[in-house]
């Protein structure tokens, strides 16, 4: 196969033939279906195999992957129990339950509740941006925030991983419920670089808004699903530690 | 040389893959992985093995069917073959290691319309016998991840002050975060192109010279 | 995902993150076939075609699969379902305009190995579309790419009265006009308000 150095389409083999009509020989059908099915079969066992083999490789690689982001914004458990929060019930998480759906809840040694890890994500500058944070239930607030997963633009949008001015946000950000427990009553949001007056506010980088609002975003939709449910289950996800 | 015939085995059947018929440099093949996954030296040399991988076993699989399959159907077999170990390799990736592949992400499946490995296929494979065809891939797939790696290299470094995650720029070097985003990856792989088109009219500028010399020397 | 509007999914894919200059999907063709507007035009038009009829296919293909627990099998159906779709489209464009089928002659094979389409497929599967969604991205991806096709092939005609140096003539020239284009659609980001 040969490009001309002016640019030409490069006039693959694979090209022209595919347009050229079939030679006057034709192969006996047989034949043919006898490789198809021939290649067929070796296709399907190397594909099968492969998926096999590698199938309790991969969800190690994925529990890992989920325990190190939890332990991240959790320092303080010494287990994580996975929980699935529906909007009536709670259950313990099955290994196909949604991750978006699944909450893991830190224990100390004592078995008491330290945290309840979450996920988020929502739409930044280049894709989806994923993040891991950590409610506590004491203080009704999120005390910990780590992006678990980001295509940002390198040098501007990463800020969020590390501007410790920005990561100061998570300290203690405010997500009280209202009165009913329905939902937050001061929604998370992301406002202009030194403008932050409350504690349900995050402070965005200068530079890199869309980001800093993605990562509000996240925090925002998730919390407002996961608050409710963790309070109004508290009790069961205490005992979870016993 | 007759397409049904089939070639010597000789060192040029392996060398001719990395230097003269670079599948990225010179038949500029594969583009899309090269611009998308080198903004890393270790994304590169992932995917430089990956299709590495992919090529070796799908062309060897179908130089030893070469005489079975239907001219025909011919390009859809190489095709589902082509696909079956990307699906392999793609597992293999995942369980090897997350990182990786959410770094190289869609990339890994896109390997199956590289069309390195179908021109290959249909070019090389399909007519010579299996251990040229190894040979050859083999060499085909060195040119391409060290044609990754020429990317994958200066990218880094000048983007990020880092080679394979060390650190080799000292610290207060200002990273070219243009050269981790798309332009970057054009006017990078531009830069290579024009260095090895400007070597190569040297070379015959100087070969003219060399023949102008030689009919004068009389 | 499937919280996006359509008007944000068709802007995604035309301009914020164009299929060509932001994600490096269907560069070959895009070196190869940028040089007349016409043809640029032609090609963009097959490809946007093409990637629609894959894109629905491969939405049927995935339900089918999930349904059936055979995940695994995705990457080839969706390959040979694309194969089959050029075919198709091959022989349908011979029936109706073979002028225009004449224009195109080797272009559309090789629409196959476009990674574009491919990428189609798998992106709205990553994604969790649903079928308008994905029809909506599909078009709205093949319009980024043949507008993408049209701006390199307007300045390469414009280009070719133009004193190049001898180095750069060719793939060159076309990979820094690619980079100085896509830098330009960099701006776009955040159009659209960041969806949500």
């Amino acid at each position: 196969m040969s490009a001309g150095s002016s640019g030409d389409l490069p006039t693959g083999p694979a090209g022209a033939e595919m347009s050229v009509a079939t030679p006057a020989v034709t192969v006996p059908v047989v034949a043919m279906i006898r490789t198809m099915g021939l290649v067929a079969l070796i296709c399907g066992f190397a594909v099968t195999l492969a998926y096999q083999w590698t199938k309790p490789y991969v969800e190690a690689n994925q529990r890992i992957t989920t325990a190190r982001a939890v332990s991240a914004v959790l320092p303080t458990a010494a287990t994580q129990k996975a929980f699935v929060l529906g909007a009536d019930e709670v259950k313990a998480a099955a290994p196909d339950s949604a991750p978006e759906e699944t909450v893991y809840v830190g224990y100390d040694a004592a078995g008491r509740i330290v945290g309840v890890a979450a996920r988020g994500a929502s739409r930044g500058y280049a894709d989806l941006v994923h993040v891991m944070y950590a409610y506590d239930p004491q203080c009704a607030c999120i005390n910990a925030m780590k992006v678990v997963k980001m295509n940002e633009t390198p040098g501007i949008g990463d800020g969020v991983t590390k501007d410790p001015g920005f990561l100061e946000n998570f300290a203690a950000l405010d997500v009280r419920l209202n009165a009913d427990g329905s939902a937050l009553a001061n929604r998370i949001v992301t406002v202009k670089h030194g403008t932050k007056r409350e504690a349900w506010q995050i402070d965005a980088i200068s530079g890199a808004t869309v980001t800093s609002k993605a990562i509000g975003r996240a925090l925002d939709q998730s919390a407002q699903r996961v608050v409710p449910r963790v309070h109004r289950h508290l009790a069961e996800l205490e005992k979870g530690g016993q | 040389m007759a397409l049904n015939q089939e070639e010597p085995l000789t060192l040029d059947t392996f060398v001719r893959g990395i230097w003269k018929e670079n599948p990225v440099f010179v038949t500029l093949l594969g583009m899309c992985p090269t611009l998308a996954v080198t903004n890393s030296a270790t994304n590169a040399i992932s995917m430089g093995l990956a299709t590495f991988f992919v090529l070796l076993c799908s062309n060897v699989l179908v130089s030893m069917l070469r005489k079975v399959i239907p001219k025909q159907v011919r390009i859809a077999v190489y095709i589902v073959l082509i696909a079956s170990f990307v699906t392999v390799v793609d597992y293999a990736i995942q369980a090897i290691s997350l990182e990786v592949y959410e770094a190289l992400g869609a990339f890994i499946q896109l390997i199956v319309v590289n069309c390195i490995i179908l021109g290959r296929a249909e070019a090389y494979a399909s007519r010579q016998t299996v251990v040229s065809t190894a040979i050859n891939s083999i060499g085909t797939g060195i040119g391409f991840t060290v044609a990754l790696l020429c990317l994958g290299v200066v990218r880094e470094v000048l983007g990020a002050g880092t080679l394979f995650g060390v650190q080799i720029l000292p610290g207060n070097f200002q990273p070219w975060v243009l050269m981790l985003l798309p332009p970057g990856g054009f006017f990078v792989l531009a830069g290579w192109l024009l260095l090895i088109d400007f070597m190569k009219q040297r070379k015959e500028r100087k070969a003219l010279e060399h023949e102008g010399v030689a009919a004068h020397g009389r | 995902m499937a919280g996006e509007s359509l008007g944000f999914i068709f802007l995604n894919a035309l301009l914020i993150n164009n299929f060509v200059l932001a994600m490096f999907l269907g560069i070959c063709p895009f070196l190869g076939v940028s040089g007349k507007k016409d043809t640029a035009l032609n090609m963009g038009v097959a490809t946007t075609f093409v990637m629609f009829v894959s894109s629905m296919c491969a939405y049927g293909l995935n339900f089918l699969l999930v349904a059936l627990g055979l995940e695994f099998l995705r990457l080839i159906s969706y390959i040979v379902v694309i194969a089959s779709a050029v075919q198709l489209v091959e022989m349908f464009i011979k029936k109706t305009s073979p002028a225009l089928f004449r224009a195109l002659g080797i272009y559309l094979p090789l629409i196959t190995t476009n990674c574009a389409v491919l990428g189609i497929a798998v992106f709205q599967t990553a994604k969790g579309y649903d079928i308008v969604q994905s029809a909506v991205y599909s078009v709205g991806a093949g319009a980024g790419f043949t507008l993408a096709l049209m701006l390199m092939a307007g300045l390469r005609e414009k280009l070719m009265l133009a004193d190049v140096p001898s180095v750069a003539r060719g793939a060159g020239m076309t990979l820094m006009l690619a980079g100085l284009l896509s830098l330009a659609f960099m701006g776009f980001a955040g159009l659209g308000g960041g969806g949500d």
